[in-house]
């Protein structure tokens, strides 16, 4: 157990250095970020009431678009130099590896959302001062569905032709519930609605998916990765 | 032995479908709200079990193929989700004309639509990646996690869409407490699923011969280069 730990730290942590000194996937994914919260402001009138009913959604497509650019490089980044093979081939477990990733592009796609969330606060007008918490712990659980699942599809598509390709058209089908529970709570809190009796429903799904897809990841990824 | 199973579920299926047509069309009456259109209930409904049903069948083809790595159970699991995409399409199909009818417009974001739209989706990203990859064991490997996945995804949108407000028909069918249908009415609609199933059998039967053919194909090719 201590093994297994330890090699998924020493993972992420690789990961996260190598990405923290170039900032690659980083960048990119924060710029695309913003430019789609530019184009969002064409396509329906800021200022309106409207968007308080649609912010969740927004940001959560935003999130979802600016993960896939991190994710697209979480596994294909090990391609060169045939270090994917290194790494599976390293005393570190198949899990290790996998979580290990998956714990670094979560820091990663937190620390774009957190980017994101502040320059959607600046031009939309939102207000998250007001159920910060509750807001934060939607956004954690949220991120952790979609690189739990983003990085099991990222190993699963590495080797393929059409790569950038197949990672999109298969992850957003399957983190529709997962993406459905986070938009409908985060617009609720956006609005002052506090989570309660009717909306708690969407945190347990949120939840659940994240602990389904968790445990099915990690069982399947000796299949995916080592074959 | 395998063309006279074909043949034998062809011409059974051709024969209840036509008898069937006949019951449907000239014998029962109309129904007093919906008039005409509600006879495509007879094709909706049972194809919608031959869906689903296949898709379940191709999760355990998925998880045998995983467990032994016997290629059949992949060419079987590839044939049964084909087929079963085409019941799927056909269930969006009858659905929309029913509701440009009924309900005045082509599709509506509810429940049951959203789910079986959302498991089109999964099933077609699924056959994209087989044709994605070229060597077979891969593609087995990986497009049976993919299956798995996908099958779990479709259950946990089905559970949480459920909260939704629902705009389809509740169930009509008097094994699930629906007894919403004359008894002469309901009869025809398990005549036509025993005439799709065999129908999807037969398609069933044909495509997996087409799979392991190309399969074997592609080895001697293979075989053919390597001298």
């Amino acid at each position: 157990m201590g093994h297994y730990l330890g090699s998924t730290f020493t993972i992420a942590a690789k990961d996260l250095r190598s990405e923290f000194r170039t900032k690659e996937a980083l960048n990119a994914s924060f710029a695309f970020s913003v430019v789609i919260l530019v184009l969002f402001s064409f396509a329906f009138d800021p200022s309106s009431e409207q968007l308080q009913t649609i912010s969740g959604g927004l940001l959560w497509l935003v999130f979802s678009f600016a993960g896939a650019l991190i994710l697209n490089r979480s596994f294909a980044r090990e391609l060169q130099n045939d270090c994917l093979d290194a790494l599976i081939s390293s005393p570190a477990p198949a899990g290790a590896i996998f979580l290990g990733k998956t714990v670094a592009n979560f820091v990663l796609l937190m620390i774009v959302e957190l980017a994101s969330l502040a320059v959607f606060a600046l031009f939309y007008e939102s207000h998250f001062g007001v159920q910060l918490l509750p807001i934060a712990l939607v956004i954690a659980l949220g991120t952790w569905g979609i690189t739990v699942i983003g990085t099991l599809f990222s190993a699963l598509t590495v080797n393929l032709r059409m790569r950038e390709m197949m990672l999109p058209t298969l992850v957003y089908p399957l983190l529709i519930p997962a993406l459905m529970a986070a938009m409908t709570l985060t617009t609720d809190l956006m609005n002052g609605t506090p989570i309660g009796k009717e909306n708690g429903i969407w945190l347990r799904v949120l939840a659940g998916f994240d602990f389904i897809y968790s445990i099915l990841a990690v069982v399947f990824i000796d299949v995916v990765l080592v074959g | 032995m395998r063309n006279k199973i074909v043949f034998v579920l062809g011409a059974l299926a051709a024969g209840i479908l036509c008898w069937q047509l006949y019951n449907i069309l000239l014998v029962l009456p109309n129904e007093k709200d919906q008039g005409a259109i509600y006879r495509i209930v007879y094709f909706h409904v049972p194809a919608i079990f031959t869906g689903f049903m296949g898709f379940f069948v191709a999760l355990g083809a998925s998880g045998a193929y995983l467990a032994t790595r016997n290629l059949k159970y992949d060419a079987f699991a590839a044939a049964v989700t084909e087929v079963s995409l085409a019941f799927a399409t056909i269930v969006l199909a009858t659905g929309m004309i029913w509701g440009r009818i009924i309900w005045g417009i082509w599709w509506t974001w509810d429940a049951r639509l959203t789910t079986m739209l959302v498991c089109w989706l999964i099933y077609a990203g699924y056959l994209m990646l087989r044709r994605a990859i070229d060597e077979p064991t891969q593609r087995a490997r990986l497009s049976a996690v993919v299956s798995i996945f996908g099958c779990t995804d479709i259950l946990i949108v089905w559970k949480s869409i459920e909260w939704w407000r629902t705009q389809h028909p509740a169930p009509v069918l008097s094994v699930r407490d629906g007894g919403g249908m004359a008894p002469g009415m309901e009869g025809p609609i398990y005549w036509n699923w025993l005439a799709l199933m065999c129908l999807a059998a037969v398609l069933v039967i044909i495509r997996m011969r087409q799979e392991n053919m190309s399969r074997e194909i592609d080895s001697l090719r293979r075989l053919a280069h390597s001298y």
